[in-house]
């Protein structure tokens, strides 16, 4: 064997050695490395009452609606298995609506409510003039 | 590919192409900025915000691209030990690491609006971040070593384990649940509308000749470098 194809044989099983152990450390973290629960995951396996984590999911269709004191707004976080109520005092980002992602971090409440500390707004991966947007989505853009 | 394993050949092709890319990439990024701010339309959701778009998009796949090339480099180097792959790994990684991070200020600056963050440790953001970092280790490596022309063992070994990250950032939206998006344009289409995926294509275009230009000058700097060393050193044999 030419030093050379030793050196080719050597390097495509480094290659297949880092990248089998590169696949095998993101399987062991796959769990860990994700940034929200979902209502589903939160129905499958509860959350103790008080503990910080990240609640990801859609924003529920006519769910929003304001509270009393003006700056406290209350909605519906789903998947499609579950629904979460959450309450938020504060500015919400631009893009955050009904029918949108969302991303709220914060904790759960006695009463199974979540009260957010801070809203993101998740974007999709559609991109699309407004007049387009009429047709293709149906959904209403001038709020 | 060992056709260019003697230098000199390598600059003659390499010398008329480095204008055509450079000028050229230079005009048509002009021309995708242009018609992204002027001539494409708002999103429906995001308005004028989507116009960062035309400078995120095609820097972040020339960040990871830059990597693929260190990787093919890396390599070449290890395996047929050739001479220009260690230049053009060189060459490659400052460029590289200026399009990663140009990738993640324009997402950090589109985000605040947008997500109502800077910034989050989601897994889309942190790989960049890794990569940003791996292209920094790669610079201090090749830096490191003492040959000119290559770029040593440690950094080449460095190079090929460091491609590990590459699927990881790009399936990180897919394995994951995360605040970035996932990808719009894929195998099987774009979620992307044509009148805004075509100024995508021509930035796109012209930032990636760009950086190849960017990458020649700096392959033919690099290769002056070692010619101007020897010649010293054999005048002061002399």
């Amino acid at each position: 064997m030419k030093a050379k194809h030793q050196r080719l044989t050597l390097a495509i099983i480094a290659v297949v050695a880092v990248f089998g152990a590169g696949i095998l450390a993101v399987y062991g973290l796959r769990d860990n490395a994700a940034l929200f629960r979902t209502p589903a995951d939160i129905a499958a396996e509860p959350v103790p009452v008080g503990q910080a984590f990240r609640l990801g999911g859609m924003v529920a269709e006519g769910s929003i609606e304001e509270q009393a004191d003006g700056i406290t707004i209350r909605f519906m976080v789903q998947d499609a298995e579950a629904q979460v109520p959450v309450l938020y005092a504060g500015i919400t980002p631009d893009l955050f609506a009904e029918n949108s992602g969302v991303v709220a971090e914060g904790s759960l409440d006695t009463d199974g409510v979540f009260v957010a500390e801070t809203i993101l707004a998740k974007h999709d991966e559609n991109y699309m003039p407004p007049e387009l947007a009429d047709v293709d989505m149906g959904r209403d853009i001038s709020q | 590919m060992h056709v260019f394993a003697n230098p000199t050949r390598f600059l003659t092709i390499a010398r008329p192409l480095t204008p055509w890319l450079f000028w050229g990439g230079l005009l048509l990024t002009a021309a995708g900025m242009l018609t992204g701010l002027f001539r494409s339309p708002e999103d429906y959701l995001q308005g004028d915000l989507v116009r960062i778009m035309y400078v995120h998009v095609p820097t972040a796949w020339l960040g990871m691209g830059g990597w693929t090339g260190i990787l093919i480099a890396s390599v070449m180097q290890l395996v047929w030990r050739h001479p220009l792959a260690g230049i053009a790994a060189r060459a490659i990684a400052a460029p590289g690491a200026l399009f990663t991070a140009l990738c993640l200020v324009t997402g950090s600056i589109w985000g605040r609006p947008a997500w109502g963050t800077w910034w989050i440790w989601d897994g889309r953001l942190t790989s960049m971040l890794v990569l940003l970092f791996l292209y920094l280790g790669f610079m201090a490596l090749a830096a490191a070593s003492d040959e000119r022309a290559s770029i040593g063992r440690i950094a080449a070994v460095f190079g090929v384990v460091g491609a590990v990250n590459l699927p990881i950032i790009h399936y990180s939206v897919t394995w994951w649940n995360s605040l970035h998006q996932p990808q719009s344009i894929t195998l099987s289409g774009s979620a992307i509308d044509s009148a805004m995926l075509w100024p995508l294509g021509l930035s796109t275009l012209g930032f990636t000749l760009l950086f190849g230009g960017i990458v020649l000058l700096r392959m033919r700097a690099i290769i002056a470098d070692i010619r101007i060393e020897a010649r010293l050193r054999r005048m002061a044999q002399g």
